[in-house]
């Protein structure tokens, strides 16, 4: 018998370059990957989606003080603006602040902060500041910026603490962006093991779960929340505590996906493609791991997408009404039930600004989740 | 004739159907396929004709277990000789027989996965049933390719890349890479046009005559059928009405439906006058079928007995069977051979 020079070819580099760039040699994959490519929104909500994962996996790094860091001399200070050109009107090519001094409002006797002219703190990379676990492996003193001591930075301006809130930001990023991929990750496991065990088997395998799934999504969940942050004792540490809750978030959570993933399972069995499969003698596992599976891996990873948004919206929900995360440990949530006296919005609006990353990275996600459902399935037209 | 090499007795299926009136209402079952028995001999072409709706695929699925029977028995011959029931089949038996029973699937588009390259659709029987070196297994799959037409070039295309008939050869190709000794084709050509249907029956015609497989071959185009095949199956609501060879079947129907059925043949003649028998109604609800003669209500030439009187499948003539009461009797037109004839 001949063999045919395709399958030599095939192993040769210029041949699979060619293969690359010709769209009758996609693969599923690479058709999502060129449909998501010109979804330009998508893509830019992944580059900031990025560099916020990027800035919380370097949270103590980049935020110039810790949580612990506060300074009753700076009580609801405002954000300090970065100058270049200073008061006698000379240009400073490196950016500086100056120091606060506070005062009093002649007309309201509201305490209010101005700037010291005299004292001026240039910004500078890599400074020494307060003392952290860089990946909580060594211990360093190195921040990616800041000001000399005994100069303060507020980028963001400082809660009623006099603690910094961009350093709190960036520091609540790392339990807001992370702790959603966790009940995420959970529900996904979940919903995607028992909606295909209801889906492919059927019958009354599938009717017991179906009902199961009923109830629990009949369950009102806000006492539920409550009670269960009633019950965990108040000993546990803080961000233990919430990862349990978010973990029976995710045990109510998957019953979407599993709905989800039982339609599809149901409706893929009965392709034509999926019965020539079991004729030619293809086994059950081969058969839902090489056909049914990738059939809707890609809306899996859209639904996935398109539910971390609601998870952070729930932890900051969760937050909000106290149940979450409690100070001084850190995330958005906190942050935001901090700034819900009206006074703030009136006063101190900089209170607000974990408001605006909130919306930022919830628009990423589901911009996200939008070019991806347009991506999704490359064979629609 | 031959040996038979597959010998179908009363197989049956029916649905399920939930009715949605009631929350915990028994539900209805719907008798698709109605004790089918036919043989089936080693090396011929046998159709299966019927309306839509009819049972012809679902009968076509039972035989290659591609859905369970709810009863029935397809006792194959296995090339020893042994004779076993192919639906009872288990563990390493059915596995070593699975490869002989092969099908082809009516579209061309829904049968081929889209996220498999065409090359692993082919491969797929051979590396699910065999353990092959990679070697043997592109080897294979290259000849099989080029016998079916298929540009070997191609092969680590994606279906998307390909035309329906393409794409129907891919589909013949990946039954035929097993050599099974039956394939099932499900209306394996409906879907293609008229020039790439006759590319594709010229196909399936040479690997038989080389391979020596035998076909059911499915469909509801009549013409493509007195062309191709030996013996003909008339199915009408899950029964089959009227088994005859080829000529004889139409020549001289022995049931009003295949009368009916043969009329609807388009002629090549526009001379020739046309005098096609219109069935009335509709096709019966076959979750609630009438009685008698499942055909009554539709057939010009019913009588009480008809209504009542549950007609069988009978010899009528050499090889000719036909479930009418009045078979033979009743004065029956069917399709001049020379005419129908495609050139």
């Amino acid at each position: 018998m001949r063999t045919l020079p395709i399958f030599k070819r095939a192993k040769t580099e210029a041949f699979l370059e060619s293969a690359a760039k010709d769209i009758n040699y996609s693969s599923q994959w690479k058709l999502i990957y060129m449909k998501f490519k010109r979804h330009k929104l998508a893509r830019i909500s992944l580059i900031v989606l990025g560099v916020l994962y990027f800035v919380a996996l370097f949270a103590q790094f980049i935020a110039p003080y810790s949580l612990q860091s506060y300074d009753s001399k700076y009580v609801n200070a405002p954000p300090m603006t970065l100058r270049f050109v200073d008061a006698d009107g000379k240009f400073h090519l490196r950016p500086f602040v100056y120091e606060l001094k506070s005062a009093r409002d002649p007309d309201t006797m509201r305490k209010i902060f101005v700037s010291d002219t005299e004292k001026r703190y240039a910004l500078k990379w890599f400074v020494q500041g307060e003392e952290y676990k860089f990946l909580g492996m060594f211990k360093t003193k190195l921040h990616l910026f800041g000001v000399e001591q005994p100069g303060r930075l507020f980028m963001f301006g400082t809660d009623a603490m006099g603690r910094d809130m961009f350093s709190r930001i960036v520091l609540g990023s790392q339990i807001s962006l992370s702790i959603p991929l966790v009940g995420v990750g959970i529900s996904f496991v979940l919903g995607l093991i028992i909606g295909g065990i209801s889906g492919y088997f059927g019958g009354w395998l599938d009717s017991i779960i179906q009902r199961i799934i009923e109830i629990i999504r009949s369950f009102p969940t806000l006492p539920l929340w409550m009670a269960l942050s009633a019950a965990i004792p108040p000993r546990v540490p803080v961000v233990t505590m919430y990862l349990y809750i978010v973990i029976i978030f995710a045990l109510i959570g998957w019953t979407d996906l599993a709905r989800v993933v039982r339609g599809k399972f149901i409706s893929l069995k009965n392709e034509d493609y999926v019965v020539a499969a079991k004729i030619a003698g293809v086994g059950n596992t081969k058969i839902i791991v090489k056909h049914l599976l990738p059939g809707f891996m890609s809306y899996l990873v859209v639904a996935t997408t398109l539910a971390i948004p609601n998870m952070i919206l729930s932890e900051t929900a969760m937050s909000f009404l106290g149940l979450g995360i409690r100070s001084p440990a850190t995330s958005w949530g906190v942050l935001l039930q901090e700034a819900q006296k009206v006074e703030n919005v009136a006063l101190y609006p900089w209170k607000l600004i974990p408001l605006g990353i909130v919306v930022l990275t919830v628009l990423a996600y589901n911009f996200l989740g939008d070019g991806l459902r347009d991506a999704a399935d490359p064979y629609k037209k | 004739m031959s040996k038979p090499i597959l010998d179908v007795v009363s197989l049956n299926k029916s649905f399920e159907v939930k009715s949605k009136k009631t929350l915990w209402g028994k539900p209805t079952r719907v008798q698709v396929l109605q004790d089918i028995s036919f043989q089936l001999y080693e090396g011929e072409t046998l159709s299966i004709v019927g309306e839509s709706g009819c049972g012809k695929t679902t009968l076509g699925r039972c035989i290659v277990k591609g859905i369970s029977a709810s009863s029935g028995e397809v006792n194959y011959m296995t090339e020893e000789g042994d004779t076993v029931d192919f639906l009872k089949l288990k563990g390493k038996e059915a596995k070593k027989l699975r490869k002989d029973i092969q099908m082809i699937f009516q579209d061309p588009y829904s049968s081929l996965s889209p996220r498999m390259s065409v090359f692993d659709i082919i491969a797929e029987p051979l590396v699910a049933n065999f353990k092959l070196k990679k070697s043997e297994i592109e080897e294979k799959v290259a000849e099989i390719a080029s016998q079916t037409g298929l540009n070997v070039s191609y092969l680590r295309r994606y279906p998307h890349a390909f035309s329906g008939g393409q794409r129907q050869r891919i589909a013949i190709a990946r039954a035929l890479i097993m050599q099974p000794r039956l394939i099932v084709c499900d209306e394996a050509v409906s879907a293609l046009d008229v020039s790439i249907q006759a590319q594709i029956i010229n196909l399936l015609k040479d690997l038989q005559e080389s391979f020596k497989i035998t076909y059911i071959f499915i469909s509801h185009d009549l013409s493509i059928v007195q062309n191709i095949s030996d013996r003909v199956a008339v199915m009408h609501l899950g029964k089959v009405v009227e088994l005859a060879p080829s000529e004889a079947m139409f020549s001289r129907p022995l049931h009003p439906y295949t009368e009916a059925l043969m009329s609807a043949v388009p002629q090549p003649d526009p001379e020739r006058k046309k005098d096609r028998i219109i069935l009335e109604g509709e096709v019966p609800n076959p979750a609630n079928p009438p009685s008698g003669c499942h055909f009554h209500p539709r057939c010009a030439y019913r009588t009480d007995k008809c209504v009542q009187q549950v007609p069988e499948l009978r010899e009528v003539d050499n090889g000719h069977f036909s479930a009418c009461h009045y078979a033979g009797e009743l004065n029956l037109k069917g399709v001049q051979a020379n005419e129908a004839k495609r050139a």
